[in-house]
Parts: C-alpha cells; sequence; structure tokens
C-alpha cells in the first residue's frame, strides 16, 4: 500500500518544530525514525493531515553525560548509536541490555529512543526499561516546557502524556548506582519481535551483600509497562537467593494483569511474567557482583 | 493533496535529481524514477527486508524512508556491487558458489545488509552473520547456502 | 554442498553441482521481474475490496473517485459485463463417484461478496499512490450476511450458506476404502484414537501476486505478463472470458518470478480485470499484489480437523487405518490438498485396511488452494503422531515401531489402494523406506542421542528426539512439453512451458538439453513460461516438472541430435554413425579437420542453400523437434528426518538442536539445486511447525494480516540442517527422476510434533495441534499439570 497524501514539513530549528506542532499537531504527526509511523501510512492506518519531519534537529540526538553521573539521551538518538555508545555501555548497562532485543540492526539504524517511547507499545522494550531507571523525559511546546517521570508518561495502551503540540526532547537518566547490576529477559515468537512478555530488572546490592533496591518492570504483560512493586519491596533487605528471586516471580506473575490475543494466552503471560522476573534477577545478580563501588 | 519537492541525493556514486511527492517512499523513488529495480518492495512495513539499502553506510528499510528523507544522503543499492553480471564481488562469486539464491527477490537487500556488515566486521561468525540475516526473510532457501557463503568468504580473508 | 563447474566423471552434465546461470543477474540486481518491467504508457490498478466476509453487494458509487485527479476508470461488475461469465470448475473430483459441487463464480460478485478482501471494483490512476486514494473514496452498500469462518461453522445446522443453490456447504465428500476396515477396527487387539488440528495458512513468497496487460487494438490481442505459475491454465482462462481464439491471449511469465510456492498456481479476479482495463483504456495496465493483498486475497491452506484411528496388534504392526477429516476451501478452491491428504496419511506403511473420509467445506474466507506441501504435511502430520502414540501404548522405540510398518524395498511397485488426485490408483513406483529410515537414524547419532536424552531428563532437562517419515507423490501429469531447435547461431533453443520461481530451470534444462544434443552447455539457452513459444503447457507446482519437463528434453534432444546430424552427414559427405559433436561443431570422429560449425549446420538445416531455394534432397527441414512426455502416473520421493530439540518447561520456547534430513527423489538432475529445494521446504515446514499461523475471527476477519503478527523464520530462527541422499530411481520416465520441490516440507511438523511431546512426556503433554510457539506450549504444560 501507499501512504495516503498528507502536508509534509521538515523543520531545520526546534522552534521552528514547536510552532509547527502548536499549529498542525492536532491533525499531525511526528516523524523521527519512522519504523513504527511508516508502516501505518503505508497501510493507511493513520491519517494524519500533516507529517512534521524532526530528523533535522541535530541537536536532540546528543549522547551526553550528566554532571551527576547519569546520562542526557536526545530523543532522537538512533538505537543503533545508543547501541555502540560506550558511555551507555558504562553508565547505562539496562538500556544497552534491553536494546539488543529491539528489532534488528536494520531497524535500530533509523528507530530512535524518544520515537520508541512516544508510540508507546506495550510490548516494546525501552519504554519499561525508562520506567525501570526512574528517567525523566522533557517535553518541550512553543513556549514551555515540563518534565515528566517515565512511570506517569505511559497512559494508556499506544498513548502518552505527550498533548498535541508537544515534543519529547529528551531522556534523562539517574547516575547508575555501585554495586547494581541489570537484567532483561522477554520471550518473543522470533528474536527482535515485540515480546510475548518481558521483564526489565535492576538489583542493588548493599555493603553487606543484601538486596537495598530492586526495580522491576514487566512489558507484555499490560496496557503499560507494569512497574512489579509487590516483588520489588519483597527483595529489599533480604539476601539474593533463588528462593527470594522465586518469591519476588510469584509475586510479579500475581500482580500483572494481561490480556488474551492471537500470540498467547493471558494465563501464559501471567505466568511468564513471573519466570522472566526470576530470570531477570538472577542476571542482575550476575552483573551486581561484577560491579565495584 | 500531496505536496512536492525537489531533491539532491547521490546514488552509487553519480548525483540525482528529483521532483517527488512528499509521500513517496526511497524504494519507490529508487525503482520508479530512477529505474533501479533491483531493490524490491516485499512489505511495505519493514519486516521482510527486501527493499534494504545503504544510507550514508547504513543498512535501512526504503519502504520505511521517504525520499525528502534521503535529500542530500548518499544512497547505495545493488547495482553498484559489481560493474556488470560477469565480475561478480567476491560475496556475490561465493554466493553462486553455495547456491545461496533461488528466486532472488530478497538478495539485494540482503546483499547490502551484508555489505555493511562486512565492512565493520570483515571475519564473523556464524551467529553474527544470523544476526544481519535476522532481520530479512527469505521463502525460497532456508539461508543455509547464504551462511555458508559469507562464512567461506570470511575464511578466505 | 559447492557448486562445481565440471562435468560428471561419466562426462555428463546430468548429476553435476553446476552454478546456476541465473544467479549473476539476480546478484547484480538485474533480474526481471512483473514489476520491474519497462513499460511506457503504464497506468496503475488498485482493488477495492469488500471488508466483510459475507454481504449482499448493493449500490457502488464510483462518481467522488473518478472525480479525482488522475484517475483514468473506476469499474464494478455491471461495467464488465461483457467478460462476465461464470467461471469453470477449477478441478472436477478425481475420485469415481463423487463430484466436486460448484458455485458460480464470476470475476466480479455480482450479488453478494464471499470472503473479506474479495474485489469488488477496480481503479486504474496514473500512479497506485493516486489509484488508492480513488479506492478510498469509493462507496459500497454492503448489507452483512452472517458468515462463516471454519469447517465446523459451515457444517453446523442450519449454517450460513456461501452458495445459496448448493443446499449446503459441502463441496465434496470423498470415500475411500480398501479392505474391510470396519471390521478390523472391531476385532484388533489394540486401537488408538486422537483429533489432529492442523492450520497452516499463506504461500507468502517474497514477490507476490502482479499482472500487466497490454491490448492490441489492431491485432485484437492480448499480451499479459503475470507471475503466475501456470501461464498455459492463464491463457485459457482468459480465451475463455474474452471469447478470443488462444493464439491472441499471450500470457508470459517474467524471466524472474519472486517465489511461487502454490498460490500463484491459481487464476484470480484480478488477472480478467486488468486485461479489461488495458482494451478499455487502451493503455498498459498493471496491479502489483501488495503483502497485505497477498494476506486476505491471495489462496492458502488453512484449516484440518482429523478424527484418526489405527489399529495394531502387539508387535506394533498395523491393522487399520480410520481417518476422518474437514478442509477448509474457501469461498472457491481446487480440491488438491484434500485429496492429497486423504492418499499421503498411510504413507510408507503397510495398511491392509484403510477407511478415509473427507468433507471438503465451502467457507467465507479467501480461496484454498495449495501451498508448498499440498496437503501432504497435514497428512503426514496424520499419521506419525499416530506411529508415536503406538509406540507409547506398546513401550516400543518410535523409530523402531516405524521400522516394523515399513513397506520393504522389494514390494514395489505397491498398490496402496486408493484414487490419487490425478484420477489413476495411488502406486508408489520405487523406494527403500527402511534404508532411508536407517539411515537417517544413523546419521542422527539416534542411540547416542537416547542415551543424551536420558542424562538431561535426569538434570530436570526437557530433551525431545522426533522421527517422520513419509512420502511423497510427486512428477504429476498429464504432461509437460520441450520444443528444442538449433537457432542461427548455433545455440541449441530449449522452449517448456512451465516457468520457474526459483527452481533453476534455466541451468537444470540446459544440462538435460546438452546431455541430449550432445552439446556443451555453454551453448544452450532455456526459454520458460510463454504460451507464445510454445502451445501447450500445464506449470510449475506439485514437484512434477523436472519428471514431466525432462523426459520431454531428453526425448526432443535426442531426435534434434539425429537432425543435426543428419545435415552435419550433408555437409561433411560422411555416415551420421561416424560423427560426433563437439566444441560447438559437427566432426567425424577421428579426423580433426573435417567439421563444421554447428552455426553452419543450421544454416543449411533451417534455411536450405543457393538463396534458401533449395533443399538438398533428402534432407527433412528445420533443425527443431517437440516432445510432450505424459507419465503413466505420479512418481513418489520418500523422506526421513529426524529432530532433536530442548523445550523451556518454564517458558514454552522450542529449541532445535539438531535436524537431520534423509531424501530420495530418484535420480538428481543438478544435486545443488536439490539440495537448495530441500532446505527451503524444511524452512517452510519449520514455519508451519513453530511460527506462522493464518488466524481468522469467527466473522472471517483475518486476525493476523501483516509479518509484525504472521511470523516467519529469518536465519536466526533456522538450525543448520544435515542432508544425505538415497537414490531409487523412478521406472515412470528415462531420466528416472521423481520430484524435490516441496519434499522437505512434509515431515518437519510430525518430526517437530513428536520431538516436543516426547520432550515433555514425563509431564504428561500431547501434543496434537500446531504451530508450537511458546505460548501454546506453555498452555499445554500447563494443563497437563492441571490434569494430574
Amino acid at each position: 500500500m501507499k501512504p495516503p497524501p498528507f502536508r509534509y514539513a521538515d523543520p531545520a530549528t526546534l522552534e521552528e518544530a514547536l510552532d509547527l506542532l502548536a499549529r498542525d499537531g492536532a491533525d499531525g504527526k511526528v516523524l523521527a525514525g519512522g519504523q513504527s509511523l511508516m508502516p501505518l501510512l503505508n497501510f493507511r492506518l493513520a491519517r494524519p493531515a500533516h507529517v512534521i519531519d524532526v530528523n533535522r534537529l541535530a541537536t536532540l540526538a546528543a549522547i551526553a553525560p550528566a554532571a551527576d553521573g547519569g546520562l542526557r539521551l536526545g530523543a532522537l538518538a538512533r538505537q543503533r548509536a545508543l547501541e555502540r555508545s560506550a558511555l551507555v555501555r558504562d553508565r547505562c548497562p539496562l538500556l544497552a541490555q534491553a536494546l539488543a532485543f529491539v528489532g534488528h540492526p536494520q531497524i535500530r539504524a533509523r528507530g530512535t529512543l524518544g520515537g520508541s517511547l512516544a508510540h508507546a507499545d506495550p510490548a516494546a522494550e525501552l519504554p519499561a526499561a525508562m520506567v525501570a531507571l526512574e528517567a525523566r523525559l522533557t517535553l518541550r511546546r512553543a513556549g514551555g516546557e515540563r518534565t515528566v517521570a517515565a512511570e506517569d508518561f505511559f497512559v494508556g495502551l499506544l498513548t502518552t502524556a505527550l498533548a498535541h503540540d508537544e515534543l519529547l526532547t529528551e531522556i534523562a537518566l539517574p547516575p547508575w548506582p555501585a554495586r547494581t547490576g541489570a537484567g532483561v529477559r522477554e520471550v518473543a515468537k522470533r528474536h527482535g519481535d515485540f515480546a510475548l512478555g518481558g521483564v526489565a530488572a535492576t538489583l542493588t546490592l548493599d555493603a553487606q551483600g543484601r538486596v537495598a533496591r530492586a526495580r522491576l518492570v514487566g512489558f507484555g504483560v499490560g496496557p503499560v509497562p507494569m512497574r512489579l512493586a509487590d516483588a520489588e519491596r519483597s527483595l529489599v533487605g533480604g539476601a539474593p537467593t533463588p528462593t527470594t528471586f522465586a518469591e519476588a516471580g510469584r509475586l510479579a506473575s500475581a500482580a500483572v494483569d494481561p490480556a488474551d490475543d492471537i500470540h498467547a494466552s493471558a494465563a501464559y503471560r501471567a505466568r511468564l511474567a513471573g519466570v522472566l522476573t526470576t530470570r531477570a534477577l538472577t542476571d542482575a545478580l550476575a552483573s551486581a557482583s561484577g560491579r565495584a563501588a | 493533496m500531496s505536496d512536492t519537492r525537489a531533491i539532491a541525493l547521490t546514488v552509487n556514486g553519480q548525483p540525482r535529481q528529483a521532483t517527488v511527492e512528499t509521500r513517496l517512499t526511497l524504494v519507490d523513488l529508487l525503482r520508479e524514477e530512477l529505474r533501479l529495480t533491483g531493490t524490491h518492495v516485499g512489505c511495505e512495513h519493514g519486516v521482510c527486508g527486501a527493499c534494504t539499502v545503504l544510507v550514508d553506510g547504513e543498512a535501512v528499510r526504503g519502504c520505511l524512508l521517504l525520499a525528502v528523507q534521503a535529500d542530500g544522503r548518499r544512497v547505495e543499492t545493488v547495482e553498484s556491487l559489481a560493474p556488470d553480471p560477469t565480475h561478480l564481488n567476491p560475496l556475490q562469486a561465493e554466493l553462486v558458489r553455495h547456491h545461496g539464491v533461488q528466486c532472488g527477490f530478497c538478495i539485494g537487500g540482503i546483499l547490502m545488509s551484508l555489505t555493511a556488515m562486512l565492512r565493520d566486521t570483515p571475519r564473523p561468525s556464524e551467529a553474527e552473520i544470523r544476526e544481519t540475516l535476522a532481520g530479512h526473510l527469505c521463502r525460497c532457501t532456508g539461508y543455509q547456502g547464504m551462511v555458508d557463503a559469507v562464512l567461506a568468504l570470511a575464511a578466505a580473508r | 554442498m559447492i557448486a562445481s563447474a565440471s562435468r560428471t566423471p561419466e562426462g555428463g552434465y546430468i548429476g553435476a553441482p553446476i552454478p546456476r546461470r541465473e544467479d549473476a543477474r539476480l546478484l547484480t540486481g538485474r533480474g526481471t521481474f512483473v514489476d520491474d518491467l519497462s513499460m511506457p504508457g503504464v497506468a496503475h490498478a488498485a482493488m477495492v475490496r469488500s471488508p466483510h466476509a459475507h454481504a449482499r453487494v448493493g449500490r457502488i458509487d464510483t462518481a467522488a473517485a473518478l472525480a479525482l485527479p488522475g484517475v483514468l476508470a473506476v469499474v464494478t461488475a455491471a461495467d464488465i459485463a461483457d467478460i462476465d461469465k461464470p467461471w469453470p470448475a477449477r478441478m472436477p473430483s478425481p475420485v469415481p463417484g463423487t463430484r466436486l459441487r460448484h458455485g458460480a463464480r464470476h470475476t466480479l460478485p455480482r450479488d453478494k461478496v464471499r470472503h473479506a478482501g474479495e474485489v469488488v471494483a477496480a481503479v486504474v490512476a496514473e500512479s497506485r499512490a493516486l489509484a488508492e486514494d480513488a479506492c478510498d473514496l469509493v462507496r459500497v452498500e454492503y448489507e452483512p450476511l452472517p458468515a462463516v469462518a471454519s469447517a465446523a461453522a459451515a457444517l453446523a445446522p442450519g449454517a450460513p450458506r456461501v452458495y445459496e443453490e448448493l443446499g449446503d456447504n459441502v463441496a465434496v465428500h470423498i470415500v475411500q476404502r480398501v479392505g474391510n476396515p470396519e471390521r478390523a477396527l472391531a476385532t484388533a487387539p489394540h486401537t488408538l484414537r486422537e483429533t489432529v488440528r492442523v492450520m497452516r495458512g499463506g504461500g507468502h513468497s517474497m514477490e507476490g501476486r502482479g499482472v500487466v496487460a497490454r491490448y492490441d487494438e489492431t491485432l485484437g490481442s492480448f499480451t499479459v505478463w503475470d507471475a503466475t505459475q501456470q501461464p498455459h491454465a492463464v491463457r485459457t482462462m482468459l480465451a475463455y472470458l474474452f471469447d478470443l481464439p488462444e493464439h491472441q491471449v499471450r500470457v508470459i511469465a517474467p524471466p524472474d518470478v519472486g517465489g511461487g510456492l502454490g498460490p500463484k498456481a491459481s487464476v484470480y479476479p484480478e488477472e480478467p480485470l486488468v486485461c479489461w482495463l488495458a482494451r478499455h483504456l487502451r493503455r498498459p495496465v498493471k496491479w502489483i499484489e501488495d503483502r497485505h493483498e497477498h494476506f486476505v486475497s491471495a489462496a492458502q491452506e488453512r484449516e484440518q480437523v482429523h478424527e484418526v484411528e489405527i489399529a495394531f496388534d502387539g508387535e506394533g504392526r498395523l491393522l487399520a487405518l480410520r481417518d476422518v477429516f474437514t478442509h477448509d476451501v474457501g469461498m472457491y478452491g481446487a480440491l488438491v490438498a484434500p485429496v492429497i491428504t486423504a492418499c499421503t496419511v498411510p504413507g510408507p506403511y503397510r495398511i491392509p485396511n484403510i477407511y478415509s473420509e473427507v468433507r471438503a467445506v465451502y467457507t467465507n474466507l479467501q480461496p484454498s488452494g495449495a501451498v508448498r506441501g499440498a496437503g501432504r504435511p497435514q497428512g503426514v502430520l496424520v499419521m506419525e503422531r499416530m506411529m508415536d502414540r503406538m509406540a507409547e501404548a506398546l513401550g516400543l522405540d518410535p523409530a523402531e515401531v516405524r521400522a516394523r510398518n515399513l513397506i520393504p524395498a522389494d514390494a514395489f511397485p505397491y498398490e496402496v489402494g486408493m484414487w490419487f488426485r490425478d484420477g489413476a490408483r495411488l502406486t508408489y513406483d520405487s523406494g527403500n523406506y527402511p534404508e532411508l529410515l536407517r539411515r537417517a537414524l544413523e546419521r542422527a547419532d539416534y542411540a547416542q542421542a537416547r542415551r543424551e536424552q536420558a542424562a538431561l531428563r535426569a538434570q530436570g532437562r526437557h530433551r525431545g528426539i522426533g522421527v517422520a517419515i513419509c512420502v511423497e507423490g510427486v512428477g504429476l501429469g498429464p504432461f509437460e512439453g520441450a520444443i528444442l531447435r538449433l537457432d542461427g547461431r548455433g545455440r541449441v533453443v530449449v522452449t517448456s512451458g512451465a516457468p520457474p520461481q526459483g527452481q533453476g530451470y534455466q541451468t537444470a534444462f540446459a544440462q538435460i538439453a546438452a546431455d541430449a544434443v550432445g552439446v556443451r552447455f555453454e551453448d544452450v539457452d532455456v526459454v520458460t513460461g510463454d504460451t507464445g513459444a510454445i502451445p501447450y503447457g500445464i506449470g510449475s507446482f506439485a514437484s512434477r516438472v523436472t519428471a514431466n519437463a525432462g523426459p520431454a528434453i531428453l526425448q526432443a534432444g535426442g531426435a534434434l541430435r539425429d537432425r543435426i546430424l543428419a545435415v552435419g552427414a550433408h555437409l561433411l559427405e560422411a555416415a551420421p554413425a561416424d560423427l560426433e559433436i563437439v566444441d560447438g561443431a559437427v566432426g567425424v570422429r577421428g579426423l580433426p579437420d573435417r567439421r563444421v560449425p554447428l552455426a553452419q549446420v543450421a544454416r543449411l538445416g533451417n534455411g536450405g542453400t543457393a538463396f534458401g531455394m533449395v533443399m538438398p534432397g533428402g534432407l527433412s527441414v528445420g533443425l527443431e523437434a517437440s516432445a510432450y512426455f505424459t507419465p503413466s502416473q505420479a512418481g513418489y520421493s520418500a523422506s526421513a528426518h529426524v529432530c532433536i530439540l530442548d523445550v523451556d518447561a518454564e517458558t514454552g520456547e522450542v529449541t532445535i538442536v539438531r535436524y537431520v534430513v534423509g531424501h530420495d527423489c530418484g535420480n538428481v538432475i543438478n544435486p545443488l539445486l536439490v539440495e537448495g529445494q530441500i532446505l527451503g521446504g524444511v524452512a517452510h515446514g519449520l514455519s508451519n511447525a513453530l511460527y506462522e499461523e493464518a488466524i481468522f475471527d469467527e466473522q472471517g476477519q483475518s486476525l493476523a494480516s501483516s509479518f509484525l503478527d504472521y511470523p516467519l523464520p529469518s536465519a536466526r530462527e533456522m538450525p543448520r540442517v544435515e542432508m544425505f541422499h538415497l537414490t531409487t530411481p523412478s521406472p515412470l520416465n528415462p531420466l528416472g527422476v521423481k520430484g524435490a520441490g516441496e519434499a522437505g516440507t512434509l515431515p518437519v511438523t510430525a518430526a517437530v510434533a513428536g520431538a516436543v511431546e516426547d520432550a515433555l512426556r514425563p509431564l504428561g503433554v500431547r501434543v496434537n495441534r500446531m504451530p508450537l510457539n511458546p505460548g501454546r506450549v506453555g498452555d499445554l504444560i500447563h494443563a497437563a499439570a492441571g490434569s494430574r
């Protein structure tokens, strides 16, 4: 199929882009990497009157260290660039791991971090990773900006907090705590496909080797990335053992409320959330043990 | 109504110009306007990979890029790999030796992905080859001939 | 396998792994697929398709669409009334005493649509994008009707009828009996039953369908470029619909067709529509199927539900087989797959009593045809599941139980006792099934694999081994033809009707012709798929071409050689028996100076001497020979697969550890090409086993109509396949060849199903349904745990 007709704009500056969004955003779509939007256009499932191509906004593609030791990632940073970045590997092991599951190299060459977040597919890895990392997202509009926690950004199925006249410009990641490991586990029908279910995990140990902090976020198990809070709480203060990890898995499984669809049953997804929680925690423990203070 | 734009880009080393509807995809520009029909359209949703070309050296989906987005860019298609069918490059020659091609519809895109990979990784492992090929569908061959062709190429280097 | 450009040790081309001539142009982007054809002035068609699976069609308002700038035509059934004849029945029933009940089908529906995706109107514009814009503006009044989206729904009492005139939805009901199955089942020491559901899917060749038509008003003729597997059938249908003599409709498969796999071996409404539009507009018109259209309108194979029962003795010897199944035909279709399934179930086993009953049922889904395997994978799955269950019931090894029932090597030709889809008795021509199985097990280190399995089980891991052996009907008639001639350049030109879609006919046919005529491989050209070049042909499907076209080429090649030598004898003033053809020339054996180049032979043989006015006395004009080969029946290839895999019982993921294929397709023209066909078939089989699934809701809507929801395996999912060959030549043709195009597909679902059930036997899991994706496997494990 071929896209329906639209008015096309490729603003050269952020200000221009925001002005266009203010004027045309209500019946417009932002084109970043295009790996999600172009299929919708090609299938005529999306028929925006306006397409606002933000790929000329080079300032939005930066991958930079933050003063506090974290990262400042431009929304337009390509998934491939993030994958290859030593800074990302160093300062955010969870993101580096999550990227390996995203599509295929040819998709990651164009796909962007911001695009994946704005599209908000419930089975996508990057939104879940951002929630696990407690990322803070900067949303800008003509004449203003606001910051939203990742957890508050994903509002519903394929729906984010972005208003029609807003553009996601930057994702700030906090510094990676000491003695913290990461794990991402998912099951998909084929490697690179959207997950039937997945869990992104970080685990922070204290000086005695007990769990100081855990973040567990499920994807593909509900309309938005799901913080598995009960499972997290069950781990804090305790020893990181197969028993406690199994219990966390049981709590995760009980907490999710996935849907039946043609790809898997709800019951399977719920069980899977538990299994993958346990496995992701095991991975996170292994990599936490490898990271000194 | 769809608007139009004039664009200028480099395709296979040659400067090319065109005036296109903004909704025209890159692969349709290459095939229809520039008559470079070696790149094919298989799904128009970025999964099959038949439309894969190199843009500024990176393998990307030609069906998921608008032609206007290639303005000012350097595009390489399968036609750039060999001057003519009697002078195949080493990758192409190995694909012949290992029977990596049957109907041929998917191979243009695959050649471009492999070409980009081999520029970065001249001696890939089987796992790395299969990872690059994971972005492509072939319904004819089962991929084994393609994998063996690249392994043979790597071994010869 | 690696290609080698030399001849076999015996000096021939047949049997040598010669690299393909097709590759160079394909690898350099110089292939010519239907959408690549340069056609100045071409206009682009797009189709308006019904969103409803079953609906009356009322008014169609085309005014807004026609008003769009760049739109050239919008047509509905009323506009094409002059070609509005009912389509003839696709294929009558091959089993005597049964009849295909055929509903009226027209190029465009007059009164109601019968599947979601059915073409209701066609638009032509200056570009495809504009044509689609116009499609969006066509307003169709639909009155939705209740739909039937499965054979079960269509057979239910009071079900809506797909074709009112038929009274019910049964397309054909075929019962076949061998021996006395009722008595055998009633008196056997042991019986086992199962319900097996198999849902296959689409062909999904990477190139979809496509047609370009040109009408010459001065000549009143069509030239149609069509990415079809059967140009002659398309020609015949077009000639019928347009009331034209066959020679005024020329259908040509382009030099390159991007895969066929079955769906391109049907005739579709788009073909006559595009022709009509080209004639109407006096411009060439092109329609290229996009992937979504392929999902909702190209032929598929969908669901069969088998109630199967076997009877056996305490030694694991089969006494009877009873297989009752339904097959979803869609709203129009051939009987190909269900009849083949019925005849494939008995497989390589001696079964003295058989009861087979099939109801092929019309539904409100897109037409079902044949997809690589064409009904055979379903039959193999059913039989092999029961063999595994029999082994389990008796505490015997599954491979051993199979061995005990195999038709022995000295029992050929072997009559099964049923009617096959070609209307002949199901008779296996040759084979050595015990040896094939034995070697497959040996190659897979079967005994060692069982020991490893036991060790892994002790560690709580779920390792499974599946074995499947099957027989495949191939080489179906009625015929294929070949015309060979020596042209003015001294080259041998082979023309045959069946077009390739990646099988490598330009290479394989040249090998046969070169050996038959006695010329060099490089001196042979191959032309295929053009009804203007050869008047009769059947097409490329059913693994039939090598066994039909091959012998035709051989025969015509021999006759051409005789003519060449006769002319050469005249030129060299020698006896034909003293002549040889070497290095592009005819020469006298032992006298290197007495030679004439083939081009000179052609000049005389095709044109005469003395200004073309005089032919030397006694010489027949025309260095050409044609032959149509008709096999007396289908041939039978065989395969044995061994699949070793691991199942992650917590996630349901299946990982193949080892996959071994043993294959017998008789003599082999080019082993490189055969290997490629098998590997491709195995990939398709694995896709059916683990990945793809055509899913529809109860209203006949496709729920998986893009690759995002319909996974096909990539190189990352494919295991490395180990292969060996066994050769039992076929007595049915002088080349001794059978067929290999689909073989790889047939036993894969059975081998994988067997392996997964084997892996999960300690958990009590039963596998009777595919694909075995993680969700399905996970749910099977959970359900089995719940019921223990």
